[in-house]
């Protein structure tokens, strides 16, 4: 049995009449990384505020290393943060950016900086420690932002969507840099974004959001692999949604007959694109063709609906118009409704 | 921990309660000794209430483990401060003033004086014990200092304007005998000298509020339209001599009252420089032309424009040049352009620049002082009921209602018409396009209203650069002398030092006195609020807002008034101190360091703050480490506009200076009155002189500090 860091109980944040998070629960673990996934006014970066503080709860509770933090602000909260912006202060230099936590909490100015330089070392900025915010560059401001919240050893930390003002090229790298410092520091991180590919490569687990709501949460390969609804099937990933009835262990839509388990009635599935194979001759057509350098993604139309497929470029390729026929692996076939 | 920290902070309120009932004198100018236990004891039996929530508050912070907290703590407080005012203002110097008091409390009718040390020290600490029962029950989140900001702002705003406004509004239902009625307000706001049409229908003069509002239309129309002409010169033009124009537009701000008036009399007046020449040339029989409107217009003018132009500017260069690239691109020419793309999107602009110069040219009372003959308006008329011969507050007070209602009714449509008509066009993505030429024929017709312009302005400054040392401009005697300079501010080194003379030392020092006070706290209430408004959500928030801007729309004439209706009587009672002018002051000038507050932190990204926050620091210590020193410029532009104005306004003063505290502009008031022009104009240039190199000296400082930080950062490099 793990240790819980962080606990939500039936919370709830109202705005006047709209409703940002409507009732979750919520335990994430010491030393796990969760992420909150989902598309723009899901509520994600309001939990993560809740979390911070800078928002309190409507109702329900909020706990923080086995404390009701409900009512404290979010300066009685011992929790880092690292902003999407950044938020460096610009008039001061690096060094006192990061010292600034611990010289607030009462650590004679002295002994904050030594901490300051010992962590700015630790995350590869040692000697840019006099620069100002504005004289480093995009990455180095957003290692100083993760320096300054881990200085204090916070019961969590937070980022909210730290990579939207990195590079895309640089994305990866520091991407891999914050989970080997959460690691390395065994920090327990809350991460908000809404790019699904981010999401599944730090995660440990992934709490999918909308409309305030928490949809499904696990770890990324459960999310991919067995989504619990269409939603999810479509925002983590391409999804081929079917809808179709199942009657006695078999599932089918025009055109299609698979072997499904589950109870009879109407039923959706989900199929991903890469688990769909291709051979000429057949019912469906190619309508689009796209070379994505590593993959072919072909549209196709099929008496099931419109299909999407990717094939590995290796394989014989298909122009549009060519006739062809679907290929499912029945493991791929998930049950979304 | 905190909890604990911030528990023993909080018991500083009901002992500073407890203080100011036990300890300190109640009453103003009261024996030290004499304190609400001591008074109350000895047949003031109202006072003892006070004496014992204070009592059972200080009981309650000693016993309990967190007051703020208790259930009966909030009742406690409450009831203080209800009490409090109430027994104030309902027992005053002579006697009961609200009726059901002499029954209940018999011995009140020997009266009581105004507040003195511990009443005040007791209404301050109920009002932060309200605010430490508010902040422990989630109010602004919990967070201490803006809910001390609030609470505080919130008593201020009410004590020293809204209080006033009440008082003035009752002031104008009291008839002459004293009783309260509403037959003298419907006598005196129908009276026909307010009314009256008669300038049109040639049956005699017209009313006070026809002309008022009349001269507040014309007075915006052109100035608003020169604003106009400006702004585009400026903005859309290669005019050569732009900065001259930028430069022409700070001159009304640091220029005194009156003298603008004045230097026009000794141009246009029947002995005047122009009416002299144009006699001579045209042949032209001299007249007094000048007195009335068209000389408060052309007074008015120069003084306005210079503020619409500044507004209409920066809405000019708000305008997305993209749009009327596009507009180009298809196919319009570049007058179809501009009016059909620029025109529009430039009219919340042209209202919002006519609207206040309205706002102004109601309020202003130097011109049509000097200027307006018998040409009556509002802010004169008000004047005369306080201050001349007949002393008649009730009348001020109905004049000042209307005034009030006319303003405030302007201000409302400004907020609530353009709130919604305004187009910004400014995003977080840099503008591409280039900002696209005035076509040729608006460039020439904004020319030709904009040169008598500078030359009148040229014309009027130079009279009051050289009026107060010549022997008497106004004879156009134009032997070069000191002389009047030397009657203001003659100086003698004799065996006791150095000693002034001069007749205008005093309001001289005191001015300085009153600016230097009121500007810093002018500036530190605004940014404060500004920040408030900004940053913090709490119940209530936009009814603040509202009530802090409209201190703004409130004419000097109606706060004048109205702080004699106000503070003239216990409880307040400060008229003569020279801290009402310092009051009077701040609340006056507020807003203005608000709005350059609120502008600058929208340009601060609010994460930087949530990051302080995060970090661990409260309300207060967020605004110290992060906001303040973002935002420096703007509390640098609120300091010298509070600075600035306290030297030079005149209206809501003229009321409030005695004897012993004179201020510059009422005392240059009395020269003019006088017929003593080049004394008031050598007065004002001295005047100007210091306000810039007073300002001068503000950026010298600021300036340097800047640096010497900067520096202090360098240091740890190594």
């Amino acid at each position: 049995m793990t240790e819980t860091a962080i606990e939500f109980r039936s919370v709830v944040k109202r705005y006047g009449t709209a409703t940002a998070v409507a009732g979750i629960d919520l335990a994430i673990a010491k030393g796990e990384l969760v992420t909150f996934l989902g598309p723009s006014g899901c509520g994600k970066t309001t939990s993560l505020r809740l979390i911070a503080g800078l928002e309190l709860p409507s109702e329900g509770r909020v706990f923080i290393a086995g404390r009701d933090v409900s009512r404290d602000p979010a300066s009685a909260r011992n929790v880092g943060m690292v902003f999407q912006s950044y938020a460096l202060f610009p008039h001061i230099s690096v060094l006192d950016n990061v010292a600034y936590g611990p010289v607030i909490r009462g650590t004679p100015k002295a002994q904050a900086q030594a901490r300051a330089r010992e962590i700015l070392e630790q995350v590869g900025l040692g000697g840019l420690e006099a620069r100002l915010p504005a004289e480093l560059s995009g990455g180095q401001q957003q290692r100083v932002a993760v320096a300054r919240a881990i200085v204090q050893q916070p019961d969590v930390i937070l980022f909210d969507e730290p990579l939207s003002n990195v590079d895309a090229k640089l994305r990866r790298k520091v991407r891999e840099e914050i989970r080997s410092l959460q690691r390395r520091f065994g920090l327990t991180a809350v991460y908000v974004t809404h790019d699904q590919e981010e999401a599944l490569a730090v995660s440990d687990r992934i709490v999918v959001m909308d409309k305030g709501r928490i949809v499904q949460v696990g770890a990324p390969a459960d999310l991919y692999e067995r989504p619990a609804t269409p939603f999810i099937a479509n925002f983590i990933g391409d999804a081929n949604l079917i809808a179709g009835q199942v009657v006695q262990g078999h599932f089918t839509a025009p055109g299609l007959s698979l072997a499904l388990s589950g109870p009879d009635g109407a039923a959706t599935v989900s199929v991903r694109p890469e688990r769909i194979a291709l051979r000429a001759g057949g019912d469906a057509q190619v309508t689009s063709v796209s070379y994505l350098g590593s993959r072919m993604e072909y549209g196709l139309d099929t008496p099931a609906g419109e299909i999407l497929v990717s094939r590995p470029i290796t394989e014989p390729r298909f122009a549009a118009g060519d006739r062809v026929s679907l290929h499912f692996d029945p493991a791929a076939l998930i049950r979304v409704a | 921990m905190s909890g604990i920290f911030s528990g023993r902070v909080g018991l500083a309120w009901p002992g500073l309660f407890g203080i100011g009932v036990l300890a300190l004198p109640w009453y103003k100018g009261g024996a030290f000794t004499a304190s609400a236990l001591v008074e109350g004891l000895a047949g003031r039996v109202w006072l003892l209430p006070l004496v014992l929530t204070a009592a059972g508050l200080m009981a309650l912070a000693l016993i309990a483990r967190d007051w703020r907290i208790q259930g009966v703590t909030p009742a406690l407080v409450g009831a203080a401060l209800v009490w409090l005012l109430l027994q104030g203002f309902g027992i005053g110097l002579r006697g009961p003033a609200l009726p059901g008091i002499a029954v209940l409390f018999p011995q009140a009718a020997a009266g009581q004086p105004g507040f003195g040390l511990g009443a005040w020290a007791a209404g301050l600490a109920l009002i932060g014990a309200l605010a430490e029962v508010l902040a422990a029950r989630g109010f602004c989140r919990g967070e201490r200092f803006p809910a001390f900001a609030i609470v505080g702002i919130v008593a201020a705003l009410s004590l020293f304007v809204f209080f006033p406004i009440l008082r003035l509004m009752s002031a104008a239902f009291v008839a002459p005998d004293g009783t309260l009625s509403t037959i003298p307000f419907l006598n005196r706001i129908t009276a026909a000298d307010l009314w009256s049409l008669g300038c049109v229908t040639g049956a005699g003069r017209c009313g006070v509020v026809v002309n008022s509002l009349v001269l507040g239309i014309l007075s915006a129309a052109i100035a608003t339209g020169l604003g106009l002409g400006l702004a585009l010169l400026v903005a859309r033009t290669d005019f050569r001599l732009k900065r001259l124009l930028r430069a022409l537009a700070i001159l009304p701000v640091i220029t005194p009252p009156f003298v603008v008036g004045v230097a026009i009399i000794v141009l246009f007046g029947r002995t005047g420089f122009v009416t002299v020449e144009v006699a001579e040339w045209f042949g032209v029989r001299p007249g007094r032309w000048v007195y009335g409107l068209p000389g408060i217009l052309i007074a008015q003018v120069l003084a306005f424009a210079p503020v619409t132009f500044l507004v209409i500017l920066s809405g000019l260069e708000a305008i997305n040049p993209t749009l009327e690239e596009a507009s180009t691109t298809l196919g319009a020419r570049p007058v179809t352009t501009f009016r059909t793309v620029t025109w529009p999107l430039l009219r919340p602009a042209l209202a919002a620049a006519f609207l206040l110069a309205f706002i102004e040219s109601l309020s202003d009372f130097g011109n049509p002082m000097v200027l307006g003959g018998s040409y009556d308006v509002l802010s004169t008329k008000i004047f005369f009921a306080v201050v001349g011969a007949q002393y008649d507050l009730g009348q001020a007070a109905t004049l000042s209602l209307l005034l009030l209602a006319l303003t405030v009714g302007a201000f409302w449509v400004q907020a609530r018409w353009l709130g919604r008509a305004s187009y910004v066009t400014v995003s977080g993505k840099s503008d591409a396009g280039l900002v696209a030429p005035a076509p040729p024929l608006i460039k020439w017709a904004a020319m030709a209203a904009v040169l008598p312009f500078v030359i009148l302005t040229v014309g009027v400054y130079a009279i009051v650069l050289a009026g107060g040392f010549v022997k008497d401009i106004a004879r156009q005697d134009l032997t070069p002398t000191f002389g009047h300079l030397w009657t203001a501010f003659s100086v003698e080194v004799g065996e006791r030092g150095v000693q002034l003379f001069g007749s205008a030392w005093d309001s001289m020092i005191t001015t300085l006195w009153v600016s230097a006070l009121s500007a810093p706290l002018t500036m530190a209430i605004g940014i404060l609020t500004a920040w408030l408004i900004a940053r913090q959500d709490f119940a209530g928030k936009r009814a603040f807002e509202f009530g802090t801007l409209l201190s703004f729309a409130i004419p000097g004439t109606v706060v004048g008034v109205s702080y004699i209706a106000a503070f003239n009587v216990p409880p307040i009672d400060i008229t003569g101190t020279m801290w009402i002018l310092v009051i009077c002051f701040v609340f006056r000038n507020m807003p203005v360091g608000m709005r350059a507050g609120i502008a600058a932190l929208a340009q601060i990204d609010r994460s930087m703050e949530e990051a302080s926050q995060t970090m661990g620091a409260g309300g207060g210590r967020v605004l110290r480490d992060v906001v303040l020193p973002l935002i420096r410029p703007a509390m640098f532009t609120a300091l010298v506009y509070s600075f600035v104005t306290a030297m030079t306004a005149v209206s809501a003063v003229i009321f409030l200076v005695s004897a012993r505290h004179n201020m510059a502009t009422a005392y240059i008031m009395g020269r003019v009155e006088n017929g003593e022009y080049a004394l008031a104009i050598a007065y004002s240039t001295v005047l100007m002189l210091v306000m810039i190199a007073c300002v001068a000296g503000m950026n010298w400082v600021v300036g340097k500090r800047r640096l010497g930080r900067r520096s202090g950062l360098a240091l740890p490099a190594e």
